[in-house]
């Protein structure tokens, strides 16, 4: 199975001691594009987290693998140099530190050689063009005094320009405009037909997936999955919302 | 915890190396009496009026208590220090000619290197006395003088040094501007006449290699009407077991539309007494900006104060203290608003870590002819671990209406978010604290020239290196 990106298995994710994720297992293959959807709290983003390697959510059982590595035990920043990628639901403010700065730095921390400057920059605008993004953020301080949409942009700029073999996007759509979700998407698919890209889009609306490609559709309810599906389910979701799914659920739950 | 102390160790040979005091340096015995102060004198041949303005500071200084109100000084005694040491060389003005283990620290510490690069003028003291000096000559050709303080005062300008030397920091301000006024060894005098604008910054560098020694530079910097000029200072010390004193005394005295920015960069070796004294007089129309690093010394007192006496003279204050283990640095600024429409603008951070204890103090003063002035303090902390410690102490005293007084502080933790952030780009944890860190120190590195800003980027990062523990 040399195509299997990710493998979770039977994960169960604690957070400030309370378990949130119930043994959810995610199988995802080289560029598959995989929708998880659900209802609010259902631990969509625990998932993201957890396979990034949040130290506030802890790992009670299971099994993470990520290109045929076992990764569970595995820092933040190793993760990331092997090749997984989180977009944040509320990108953090670094000030100080310059969108492109840091973006050069942790270019080359990903690839373990260093970046021309001219060949970074490059790179930089090209990527910022393709998101209708002012060349101008890349000297301005990491997300400081951003909009919402253009911390947005920045996530999937850096996505862009890391090239990550796995991209988690945690709620990159909501809160945006209309044009706003057109650029993300636009960048998205980018990613996934010029990169190869592997994709995990979590989310609870369903207008980033419009112009994408989906492979396959999770449906997490009360820390599980409990549908998979393919593209398909995104739209019988957009038709009859997450119903279904919650009613047997909540018998589950008590 | 095993690897901080090794890298502790090896990553302050950057600036801790040391030289042998060699066989002919003149070094005066340890304590003050006022015999060691008629040797100093005799040994600088000062005119009359600098030998009596020595021997009525020592008095002074006899007479005044020491601070009670900062960070302890207990270590500090005064008999063990040497309050004067020669090196074994006169002042050059070709590196050449300046001895070979001097040049060499020198050398080290980029001092030549920049000199050729992007400064238009270099002063280096080593231990009591100035090595070398020059200044390029297409500044002096626009009649800038640059010397050191001692051949200023039997030269062209005796008068000019004699009106102004310690007549803005006083021996009765506290005990160790006394201190200084009677043991004072080396420093700098810079006039900049009318209108001459200095387009590269010229650069004084203290070096205090003798183990037990104090260092007394004085500072004196005139720029004239309409002129301007960027100063830099920077000092280090290597390391030793005994208690060092720096007391030097900075005057500045900016004229009518003159402006001068002076920026340090100091890291002082953690056996340090720090307790410097710096005052800026700005007439009519001046600007003062201060830029001001502190990284190292065992125990700083230090409030740069701008007297802001003519009409609309501006201050800035732009300032980074970063207080490590063993370190205890009370810094701050003051300013005076004494004339009507001044301004004033304070910027600070402050980094403790590791127990390290880093204190801000402000005092805003605007007198009864300060109407329509205003004055904005603003302090940040960041305490990299609960064992740290970081205060503010702002003081304001305001005795007229019509002024606007501005303050904010804030104190704060490096977020574990920024850092989970960070790293899911691939960045290492502790890059990712030191990026946050330097960011966050980024007031004052923007304002330093590069070269000077990549050096205390550097600092930062030696600071930080390690510190996940």
């Amino acid at each position: 199975m040399s195509d299997l990106l990710l493998e979770a298995k039977n994960l169960s994710v604690c957070v400030e001691e309370k378990e949130i994720l119930h043994g959810v297992d995610l199988s995802i293959g080289r560029g598959e594009t995989h929708v998880l959807m659900g209802p609010n709290g259902a631990g969509k983003s625990t998932l993201g987290y957890a396979l990034m390697g949040n130290p506030n959510y802890q790992l009670e059982s299971g099994e993470i693998w990520f290109q045929g590595r076992r990764i569970d035990g595995e820092a933040v920043d190793k993760r990331a140099k092997a090749g997984m990628f989180l977009s944040f639901q509320n990108p953090l403010e670094v000030p100080g530190l310059t969108l492109s700065g840091f973006l050069r730095n942790a270019l080359e921390q990903v690839r373990g050689s260093r970046v021309k400057y001219s060949e970074f920059r490059r790179e930089l605008y090209r990527n910022m063009d393709l998101l209708q993004m002012d060349r101008s953020y890349g000297n301005r301080d990491l997300n400081v005094g951003f909009s919402g949409g253009e911390k947005k942009k920045a996530e999937i700029l850096q996505m862009l320009m890391l090239r990550p073999a796995l991209a988690i996007l945690d709620e990159t759509d909501s809160g945006l405009d209309v044009d706003a979700v057109r650029m993300v998407s636009q960048g998205v698919e980018a990613y996934q037909k010029d990169m190869d890209g592997g994709l995990l889009i979590i989310t609870h609306s369903t207008r980033i997936l419009e112009a994408l490609h989906v492979d396959y559709t999770h449906i997490m309810v009360n820390g599980r999955i409990v549908c998979t599906g393919d593209a398909s389910l995104v739209d019988e979701i957009n038709r009859d919302g997450f119903e279904r799914f919650t009613a047997g659920a909540e018998e589950d739950s008590l | 915890m095993k690897e901080k102390t090794y890298v502790e160790d090896i990553d302050r040979n950057l600036y801790d190396f040391r030289n042998e005091e060699g066989a002919d340096t003149f070094r005066l015995q340890s304590g003050l009496t006022r015999e060691t102060v008629e040797q100093i004198s005799r040994e600088k041949h000062d005119p009359a009026w600098m030998h009596d303005f020595r021997l009525h500071a020592l008095e002074i200084y006899e007479g005044m208590p020491i601070p009670d109100w900062g960070p302890s000084i207990d270590g500090l005694d005064m008999s063990n220090i040497a309050t004067y040491v020669r090196p074994n060389t006169k002042m050059s003005a070709s590196w050449e000619e300046v001895p070979e283990d001097i040049k060499d620290t020198f050398e080290r510490l980029g001092i030549p290197q920049a000199e050729r690069t992007s400064l238009a003028g270099v002063g280096a003291q080593y231990d009591s006395e100035l090595v070398y000096h020059n200044v390029r000559e297409e500044v002096a050709a626009q009649g800038v003088i640059y010397t050191d303080l001692e051949s200023a005062l039997h030269g062209e300008y005796a008068g000019m040094i004699r009106d102004h030397f310690m007549k803005l920091v006083t021996p009765r301000d506290h005990k160790f501007a006394a201190l200084h006024g009677a043991v004072w060894s080396g420093g700098s005098f810079v006039y900049v006449p009318k209108g001459v604008k200095v387009e590269i910054p010229l650069q004084s560098y203290f070096r205090l290699n003798a183990p037990g020694a104090g260092q007394f530079e004085h500072t004196l910097i005139i720029v004239d009407e309409g002129a301007d000029l960027h100063f830099i200072e920077g000092c280090s010390a290597p390391k030793y077991n005994v208690a060092n004193l720096h007391a030097g005394c900075v005057e500045l005295f900016v004229g009518k539309n003159a402006r001068l920015r002076y920026s340090t960069i100091e890291n002082w070796s953690k056996n340090m007494y720090n307790l410097n004294t710096k005052r800026a007089q700005v007439e009519e129309g001046g600007v003062i900006e201060w830029v001001s690093g502190s990284f190292g010394s065992h125990v700083s007192y230090l409030y740069p104060m701008s007297i802001l006496k003519g009409r609309g003279a501006r201050m800035e204050f732009t300032g980074i203290t970063f207080a490590g283990r063993g370190q205890n640095l009370d810094t701050g600024a003051k300013v005076v608003h004494a004339a009507p429409g001044t301004a004033s603008y304070m910027n600070t951070r402050s980094i403790s870590k590791d127990g390290g204890i880093s204190t801000f103090r402000s005092s805003v003063v605007m007198t009864k002819n300060a109407g329509g002035s205003r004055a904005s303090v603003s302090c940040q902390s960041l305490m990299l671990d609960s064992v740290s410690r970081s205060d503010t102490i702002p003081a304001m005293d305001i005795r007229t209406a019509n002024v606007d007084v501005g303050h904010e502080a804030k104190i704060g933790r490096i977020s574990d978010e920024a850092v989970f952030y960070l790293m899911s780009r691939g960045i290492s944890e502790e890059d990712a604290r030191a990026m946050i860190v330097s960011g966050f120190a980024d007031n004052v590195s923007k304002e330093l020239p590069l070269e000077y800003a990549v050096e205390m980027n550097n600092l930062i990062q030696l600071e930080m290196k390690g510190s996940i523990g």
